[in-house]
C-alpha cells in the first residue's frame, strides 16, 4: 500500500523541480513577428525570423513566426483581428508615409508649367498632415546649355518653389534647397537635346 | 600663392568630408507621441516631443500608456507601442546612394516597422533583433512583439 504513494511523491517532486528550471533559467517567451502587405501595392518583400539554430522566412502577408523559447520558431499565420488586438497602438502610431511630388517647367526658365501648377497647390495641402514636417526641394534640368549654367538653373527651380512654399505659410527652417543640374534626368538623353521631363523639381516630404 | 591655395583646398576637403560625418548622428525625428515617451542620450532621458531628433545610441522608451512613431533620413517608419524599449544601435545612410546601415533592437513591447531607402538599396542594410532574434528584412512591412511570457 505504501509503494504508490511514494511514486507519486517522486514524480510530483520532479515536475515541480522541471517547472522551477524552466521559469529561472529560460523564461517562456511571447514573441510574435509579423508580415504585412505592403501598402503601397508594390510586393510584400520578405522577412527573415532567426532564433538559435533555427530560420523562417516569412514572405506572405500576415505569414507570422511564435518564438515561446529561444532557439524555437512556429511558423503559422494570423488574422487581422489578431494583428489589431496585439500591435493596435503601435500601428496608430505609425507617422504619416513620405512622399514625392514632380512638377515640370518651361524650357530654360524657372516658371512652372501650367499643368504642374495644381500639383503645386496638392502638395502645399499634402504638408498641413505632417507633424514636424521635412521637406526637401531639389531641382533639375535637361541637358541643353553648360552644366555650370544648368546647376544655375536647377537651384533656381528649387528657389522659386520655396518660395511659393514659404509664401503658403510653410516655414523655411522646415525646408532644404537642393540643385542637381542635368546630373540626374528622369529621362536619359544624349548633351543637348531637349526633354520636357527633365525640367523638374521635386517636392519631398516626410 | 599657388601653395596657399592647394592647401586652402585640402583644408576645405578636409572639412567637406567631415560635414556628413558630423551629420550621420542624426537619424531621424519624432513624429507621434502619445501618453508617456522617453529619449534616453548618454545618460540622460529627455521627453520625446514632436520633432524631436532621434540619434544612433538612443534608447526610446514608452510608459503603459504610451506611443511613439519616428521617421527615419531613409524614409523608415517605426512605431512602438506601450510598454516597449527600443534601442537605436546603429543609423547610417549616404542620402545620394542610399547606402549605409539600419541597426535597431526591441527590447520588450511592440514595434511596427515600414522599411526605407537603405533596405531598397541593399537587402542587408536593415536589421532588427529583440532578446530571443534577428529579423533581415527585404524591403517590406512587419511587426514585432516580444516579451517574457509574463506579461
Amino acid at each position: 500500500m505504501t509503494r504508490p504513494v511514494s511514486l507519486r511523491r517522486i514524480t510530483g517532486g520532479a515536475s515541480l523541480g522541471l517547472l522551477l528550471l524552466a521559469g529561472c533559467a529560460k523564461p517562456a517567451r511571447n514573441d510574435l513577428y509579423v508580415l504585412l502587405p505592403s501598402q503601397d501595392g508594390h510586393a510584400s518583400g520578405a522577412l527573415t525570423v532567426e532564433s538559435g539554430s533555427k530560420q523562417t522566412t516569412l514572405d506572405q502577408p500576415y505569414e507570422a513566426a511564435r518564438v515561446k523559447e529561444p532557439g524555437n520558431v512556429e511558423p503559422g499565420t494570423v488574422t487581422l483581428e489578431q494583428v489589431q488586438q496585439a500591435f493596435g497602438p503601435a500601428l496608430a502610431a505609425q507617422p504619416p508615409r513620405p512622399v514625392s511630388f514632380t512638377l515640370y517647367f518651361l524650357e530654360n526658365r524657372d516658371e512652372l508649367t501650367p499643368e504642374s501648377r495644381p500639383i503645386l497647390t496638392q502638395a502645399i495641402a499634402e504638408i498641413s498632415r505632417y507633424p514636424a514636417p521635412e521637406i526637401v526641394v531639389i531641382g533639375h534640368t535637361d541637358r541643353v546649355g553648360a552644366l555650370a549654367r544648368n546647376d544655375a538653373l536647377s537651384l533656381q527651380r528649387a528657389g522659386r518653389m520655396r518660395d511659393e512654399l514659404v509664401k503658403a505659410g510653410v516655414d523655411p527652417a522646415r525646408i532644404r534647397v537642393e540643385g542637381r543640374g542635368e546630373r540626374e534626368p528622369l529621362v536619359p538623353t544624349a548633351d543637348e537635346v531637349a526633354e520636357p521631363r527633365n525640367r523638374r523639381v521635386e517636392i519631398n516630404i516626410r | 600663392m599657388r601653395v596657399a591655395l592647394l592647401s586652402l583646398a585640402a583644408a576645405m576637403l578636409v572639412l567637406a568630408g567631415l560635414a556628413p560625418a558630423a551629420r550621420a548622428e542624426e537619424a531621424g525625428h519624432v513624429k507621434v507621441v502619445k501618453g508617456t515617451v522617453q529619449i534616453e542620450r548618454s545618460g540622460q532621458k529627455l521627453p520625446a516631443t514632436v520633432g524631436a531628433a532621434v540619434q544612433s545610441g538612443d534608447v526610446v522608451t514608452t510608459g503603459a500608456d504610451g506611443s511613439v512613431g519616428i521617421t527615419f533620413l531613409d524614409n523608415s517608419l517605426l512605431s512602438a507601442g506601450p510598454n516597449s524599449v527600443l534601442v537605436i544601435d546603429r543609423f547610417a545612410f549616404d542620402t545620394t546612394t542610399h547606402q549605409g546601415a539600419f541597426e535597431s533592437s526591441l527590447q520588450k513591447g511592440t514595434l511596427a516597422v515600414v522599411s526605407g531607402k537603405l533596405s531598397k538599396a541593399s537587402p542587408d542594410a536593415m536589421k532588427v533583433k529583440t532578446p530571443a532574434a534577428v529579423l533581415g528584412v527585404r524591403g517590406t512591412e512587419f511587426l514585432v512583439r516580444t516579451g517574457d511570457g509574463k506579461e
